[in-house]
């Protein structure tokens, strides 16, 4: 950090402003005339909140997305499919016995083990043909979104929320002071903020499995060098299954929180490969961490650009991929 | 600086005399061709008017969208999944310069003003992208020309002011000139043979011209390519320039076609439906994008009944284009193209197996 400001003292300055002028906003109270410019804080600080939780439900959705090419270099196209899958193995779970908490158990085991049938009957077969692999899962993900469809037809479907999380909790942030001199504070859905805490957990639990044990040693050296990894003496293969499964399982899980606060529907799996495409372009292939940036990054745009620039809202994630393409190719937190 | 200009120029040179005698059609000059040519060339005069724009033209017009992509994967070595998007790019350009049903969007340009401007536009439009898809390399092409090309359908579904939402621009208005309605049946199906055949040998062309044979060199070598003084980017660039001029052409005649262009039409499961016939009719010949479209058209329109026939679910069309896509992935990497050649090497080589043989 001090190296950073020594390096890019000016960077550093308006990083530090910007964040003290986001703080601002967060804490203060808005004068009037902000609150006639730009809308009212309640509605920021909605928008806010849902493009960080929004930011979480990408992340769970992407970071098995990079892992899976960060280790094999298999830009798995199917990858939409898999979340669409586990929502509705969630949708059925959660109906047919009322609990939540196993609807992500059966949605991430069911989906890690279509990812072990994919690794082990497909993509071991045609291991190092990256275009051919991409070109299997676009055929993949055609046939799963038609079988889906199939099963399950064109319908809406949302998982219910369970009746602990059920209502919105009140957050010590003033939006407004009302005319008595007394303040109201933001409320906010609290299953939307336990998803958000879930992921977080979630992600730092894969930053320390990956960084501090010995099968994370094993996966961040085949992501380096897979050759090296195998002459060592490390089974491969079963390392790619392990991988693939868990990240798979966790595009499953992603499925059913998306399926809680949003719904699943048929076209909600292209939507989510696209963006789990953006956020690990934008964040870097391979890295969860630029995974964890990237879709942030994307969920905040996404939600304050729809409050803000209603029209142009997609246009503004685009043009942030964009940009991220001519400044940094290789994606922001990418190593190479 | 005078050398290094020139070092291109001299490099090709030695190619381009190797390849002379080689220049020659082969493809042309065999029987088969000539009678596909003429085929094609009476068709009017053997199909009636559903087949003749249902089944033929929609061939030629998705054929020369896929034709595009061949050009970057077969020649280029990059996989764009954004050449329909290009496409209906150039489609709504010519609804919203030229005469439609939304007086308040359409400018109401003459059409021989408003297909020049889409198609320059809908150039520019794919140039850029490639500008920026080349900044990557390999199956990072795939996901970014994805990206773009569903940026491109969600903005199309947001916008009103220029492409009006999700129901599109209705009743765009078609060419009449010289006392000829060009979107009757027959004038159109010409319109869009010549424009396909136009397409087809500039591709056919191309490929043996310096510029393709270079472009080829970028494909199996970069780094060579770029230690003999050749600008990497600027032929990759180049040839998205071309093959976005290519798709944009296709566009127009697809918006003539339709008489209408929707969000739906630019969807990515269209995107990904041009590389799907790319693929199964093999991206090694410019050939191939054309048979790969007739039997994704034959599919698409005869599914249902075939389906519903043997006692299937009609609706399960995509399923069966999934598995047929898969299966020629696994089994064929270069589509069908591939496989009738290695028949009739097979077939060859049963012939010659008691005399001659042949390599």
């Amino acid at each position: 950090m001090s190296r950073f400001v020594e390096r890019h003292p000016a960077w550093a300055l308006i990083s530090i402003i910007a964040v003290a002028i986001l703080l601002w906003l967060i804490f203060a109270v808005w004068p009037p005339g902000l609150e006639q410019a730009i809308g009212r804080k309640r509605v920021f600080l909605n928008a806010l909140f849902n493009g960080i939780t929004l930011g979480g439900l990408y992340f769970l959705v992407a970071s098995g997305f990079t892992l899976i090419f960060g280790l094999m270099r298999n830009v798995n196209l199917a990858h939409g499919s898999l979340y669409l899958f586990g929502g509705y193995v969630g949708y059925a779970v959660s109906t047919a016995t009322g609990s939540w908490v196993l609807s992500f158990i059966v949605a991430f085991i069911l989906t890690a083990l279509v990812g072990v049938l994919l690794q082990v009957l497909v993509f071991r077969r045609m291991e190092g043909q990256d275009l051919r692999q991409t070109m299997v899962t676009i055929g993949l993900s055609i046939v799963f979104a038609d079988l889906m469809l199939w099963a399950c037809g064109g319908d809406f479907y949302q998982i219910q929320t369970p009746n602990w999380l059920i209502g919105p909790v009140e957050l010590p942030l003033v939006t407004a002071i009302k005319s008595s001199g007394e303040p109201v504070y933001l409320r906010y859905p609290s299953v939307r903020l336990v998803i958000f805490v879930a992921s977080v957990v979630i992600g730092v639990a894969m930053w320390l499995a990956l960084n501090r044990t010995r099968i994370g040693m094993i996966v961040r050296a085949g992501v380096d060098d897979r050759d090296m990894l195998a002459a060592t003496g490390v089974r491969i293969q079963l390392v790619f299954v392990a991988v693939f499964a868990f990240g798979a399982g966790l595009a499953g899980m992603a499925g059913v929180v998306g399926g809680t606060f949003q719904s699943l529907s048929p076209g909600e799996d292209i939507r989510f490969l696209l963006a789990s495409l953006v956020v690990v372009i934008v964040g870097g292939m391979g890295s969860i961490p630029g995974a964890a940036l990237g879709a942030l990054i994307i969920g905040l745009a996404e939600q304050l650009g729809s409050v803000y620039i209603p029209t142009y809202a997609i246009v503004v994630t685009f043009l942030i991929m964009v940009l991220v393409l001519a400044i940094r190719p290789q994606g922001l937190l990418a190593r190479r | 600086m005078s050398l290094a200009h020139d070092a291109p120029r001299l490099a090709v040179r030695p190619a381009t005399l190797a390849q002379r005698p080689a220049r020659a059609w082969p493809e042309v000059n065999h029987p088969a061709a000539w009678a596909v040519a003429a085929i094609l060339l009476i068709m009017p005069l053997i199909a009636s008017g559903f087949f003749l724009i249902e089944i033929f033209a929609s061939t030629l017009i998705l054929g020369t969208i896929a034709l595009s992509l061949m050009f970057l994967a077969g020649y280029g070595g990059m996989v764009s999944l954004m050449q329909l998007t290009i496409a209906g790019f150039s489609a709504y350009m010519v609804a919203v310069f030229g005469v439609s049903g939304n007086a308040n969007i359409s400018l109401g340009w003459p059409w021989w003003l408003a297909v020049p401007m889409a198609l320059a536009l809908a150039t520019a439009f794919g140039t850029l992208g490639g500008a920026l898809a080349v900044r990557t390399e390999g199956i990072y092409t795939i996901m970014i020309t994805l990206a773009i090309g569903a940026a491109f359908y969600y903005f199309t579904n947001q916008n009103w002011a220029i492409f009006n939402g999700h129901t599109g621009i209705n009743t765009v208005a078609t060419p009449h000139f010289w006392g000829v309605n060009w979107r009757a049946d027959i004038p159109f199906y010409y319109i869009v043979l010549a424009v396909a055949a136009l397409c087809y040998f500039a591709v056919e062309y191309l490929a043996r011209a310096p510029f393709g044979l270079a472009l080829q060199g970028v494909r199996d070598n970069p780094r060579r390519m770029a230690a003999l003084g050749f600008n990497v980017n600027a032929h990759r660039v180049a040839a998205y320039a071309f093959a976005s001029f290519v798709a944009a052409l296709a566009g127009v005649l697809q918006v003539w076609n339709y008489r209408q262009i929707s969000p739906g039409s630019v969807s990515v499961g269209a995107c990904i439906d041009v590389l799907i016939i790319a693929v199964v009719g093999g991206i090694t010949r410019p050939i191939g994008p054309f048979i790969g479209a007739l039997i994704f058209v034959l599919l698409r329109t005869f599914a249902l009944d075939f389906l519903v026939r043997i006692g299937l679910d009609g609706n399960r069309f995509r399923l069966l284009i999934g598995l047929g896509f898969l299966a020629i992935v696994f089994w064929s990497s270069d589509g069908v193209i591939g496989l009738w050649q290695r028949w009739r090497q097979r077939r060859g080589a049963d012939h010659s197996s008691g005399g001659r043989s042949h390599g």
